[in-house]
């Protein structure tokens, strides 16, 4: 604020005036450049306003807890026996929720202004999209670990050990950034964070329950079976249980590889269209 | 380019001297134009926000804008700017279209949008050296050039500080450093001074000026006719997406009248009385002024001002004021468009 009383228009102008007559024009950054500088800034953003990791973190850990603890003596004989077929599925409800994170930032950013200034630059124009997926994924991984290690603490024992614990968060996490870019559409579609938020509940729950997360397939009706056998959650967590106890199959990774490339073929195209399109 | 020859006359309106007519019809590199838009339309929906803008933008000038809400100003910067493509016509920014050559524009404009847009979780620093490492500085440079900026736009203070914390004028002052980090050939600013209070407005007003002193042009979007007069070289009145009059300041004012008469009345009951008798002595459009107790007109000769007073004084109606100047640019917009540039008037005189 004192700069604002102590420094009277004709200093600027002479400052101004100097600086603006030196600089000469680098060469334009490349798409791995731009697209690492705007993932630094999803990751200042972290660092400036950390209550937003706690926003992607606070639901996931909750639903482990209340999950292995109401379910756990009726579905498995304990919590703790439980606990071992749940986490590697609430792991990818958790993440699989917070993806929708990437379409509430990107709808602030456009409401702000500062995708205009983006859009002005002579950067690589999905640079934008592609860091804010960038840090996206490192806030998915962050929430990730806290959502494994507290099923450590609640009595959580992978039978594959750590490797297979990292294997499977990478599948979970390729899987959460494909589907980002769903959001990132949604995010240009819609007028406000609110709207993202309201109309991502229409898929992400049926997406994550009509699964075998919480519980197996085999006791539902049949018509319901076949609806989650071609859920690809069902495949991820079918996946990420095989390589977090061990006994994984190839078929389920693949599934989830497969829906990944269809998921960004179809809506990494999509958004770059709409971005450009004017809003 | 030779299509918007042929149509050099019809847009530049008829205010324009015959000398600057003649300037106007020479080749656009003689004239060394900034930026060049023929027929340029845009619609949303039903609403033709931009509907024919033809603008013939000097290098190294100020050019304003100047137009109420929704006449179009925010639409025609952002079609210039590569962020809205346009419906019909054709425009070039230093010789490069806006639709073919978008990369090249974009590499010599800058942008300052009617919102700030910077940032708010971020310090001021870090916004000025993500503009910088998107630019294309190393991260060193970045660093340098974002000092540079601060000290120069007195926010060494607030470097370290979260954009949310920040004044208006301050993330004003920010946002336009952040269109600086490389000196554009071309800087867009729109609305730069809207919200601001009159000492951050000034301080703007003096950033823009030494921005145009180094060479870069200006386009600037205002509804705030005493910005446009005390900043642009040339102006463009815009209304219902139509250019209505283009010119300098002086001589937009010129077109409406020699001078502007200005009356307020001691009794407000009779301003419909006394309108009508301006109209019968001066043979011109009398207005009525925001006040219950005002009425302007354009005097075509000055003499006539005096008929005036003797008139209303004939008759018994009794003058407050009277003043007799120079038409103002909201008499042009009133002239012009036949309303006031909205209610933009008050925080004018304020």
């Amino acid at each position: 604020m004192s700069s604002e009383t102590t420094r009277p228009p004709t200093v600027v102008e002479e400052e101004l005036g100097g600086v603006l007559s030196r600089i000469e024009r680098p060469p334009r950054p490349g798409p791995v450049s731009a697209s690492i500088t705007l993932g630094w800034r999803a990751l200042l953003k972290i660092k400036h306003v950390p209550f937003q990791l706690f926003d992607v973190t606070a639901f996931p850990l909750m639903t482990t807890v209340l999950f292995t603890f109401l379910f756990g003596g009726a579905l498995a004989g304990s919590p703790r026996e439980y606990i071992q077929f749940l986490l590697p599925g609430i792991l990818v409800q958790a993440i699989v929720f917070i993806t929708v994170y990437t379409g509430v930032g990107l709808n602030t950013d456009i409401d702000k202004g500062l995708f205009d200034r983006f859009q002005s630059l002579p950067i690589w124009q999905p640079a934008p999209l592609v860091g804010a997926l960038l840090g996206d994924v490192l806030r998915y991984s962050m929430a990730a670990v806290m959502v494994v290690g507290l099923g450590v603490v609640l009595g959580f024992r992978p039978e594959a050990g750590l490797v297979g614990v990292l294997f499977a968060l990478a599948l979970v996490l390729v899987f959460a950034f494909s589907l980002s870019w769903i959001w990132i559409v949604v995010g240009l579609l819609v007028d406000t964070p609110e709207s993202v938020m309201t109309s991502s509940f229409l898929l992400l729950f049926p997406l994550t329950f009509v699964s075998n997360i919480f519980v197996d397939p085999a006791t539902m009706p049949t018509w319901l079976q076949t609806v989650v056998r071609v859920n690809p959650v069902t495949h991820l967590v079918d996946a990420s249980r095989g390589l977090m106890h061990g006994g994984v199959a190839l078929a389920d990774v693949m599934w989830v590889l497969v829906a990944s490339a269809v998921l960004v073929a179809v809506f990494a195209p999509l958004s770059l269209y709409m971005y450009h399109k004017e809003r | 380019m030779t299509s918007i020859e042929a149509d050099g006359d019809s847009q530049s309106s008829s205010i324009l001297s015959a000398e600057e007519d003649r300037t106007l019809q020479k080749s656009p590199t003689e004239l060394d134009l900034a930026i060049e838009t023929n027929g340029l339309k845009k619609a949303f929906g039903d609403t033709q926000a931009v509907d024919g803008v033809n603008l013939r933008i000097p290098r190294g000038t100020v050019y304003g804008l100047l137009g109420p809400n929704g006449a179009g100003k925010t639409t025609t910067i952002r079609m210039l700017a590569t962020l809205l493509r346009p419906d019909a016509g054709i425009a070039t920014v230093l010789g490069h279209d806006i639709v073919q050559d978008a990369a090249e524009v974009r590499a010599t404009v800058s942008l300052t949008g009617q919102y700030a847009s910077v940032d708010e979780d971020l310090t001021g620093r870090e916004n000025l050296v993500l503009v910088g490492r998107l630019l294309g500085f190393s991260w060193r440079d970045a660093k340098t050039r974002a000092d540079e900026l601060l000290t120069a736009f007195g926010l060494d203070d607030a470097a370290t500080r979260q954009v949310r914390t920040y004044s208006g004028g301050m993330r004003r002052r920010l946002d336009i450093a952040a269109s600086l980090v490389v000196t554009p050939e071309v800087l867009f600013l729109d609305e730069p001074t809207t919200g601001l209070d009159p000492r951050s407005r000034n301080q703007v007003w003096a950033i823009i000026r030494t921005i145009a002193a180094e060479g870069t042009t200006v386009l600037l979007t205002t509804q705030y006719l005493d910005e446009a007069d005390r900043l642009a070289d040339r102006l463009a009145v815009i209304d219902n997406g139509h250019v209505i009059a283009e010119g300098t300041s002086r001589e937009l004012k010129a077109a409406v009248g020699a001078s502007t008469l200005h009356i307020r009345l001691r009794d407000p009951e009779r301003r419909e009385e006394a309108g009508a008798i301006l109209r019968d002595v001066l043979g011109v459009v009398v207005h009525n002024g925001t006040d219950r107790d005002a009425l302007s007109a354009s005097v075509p000769h000055d003499q006539e001002a005096a008929a005036v007073l003797t008139a209303l004084a004939d008759v018994g109606i009794r003058v407050a004021e009277f003043s007799l100047g120079q038409a103002s640019l909201d008499e042009v917009f009133l002239a012009l468009t036949g309303r006031p540039a909205e209610d933009t008037t008050e925080e004018m005189s304020a």
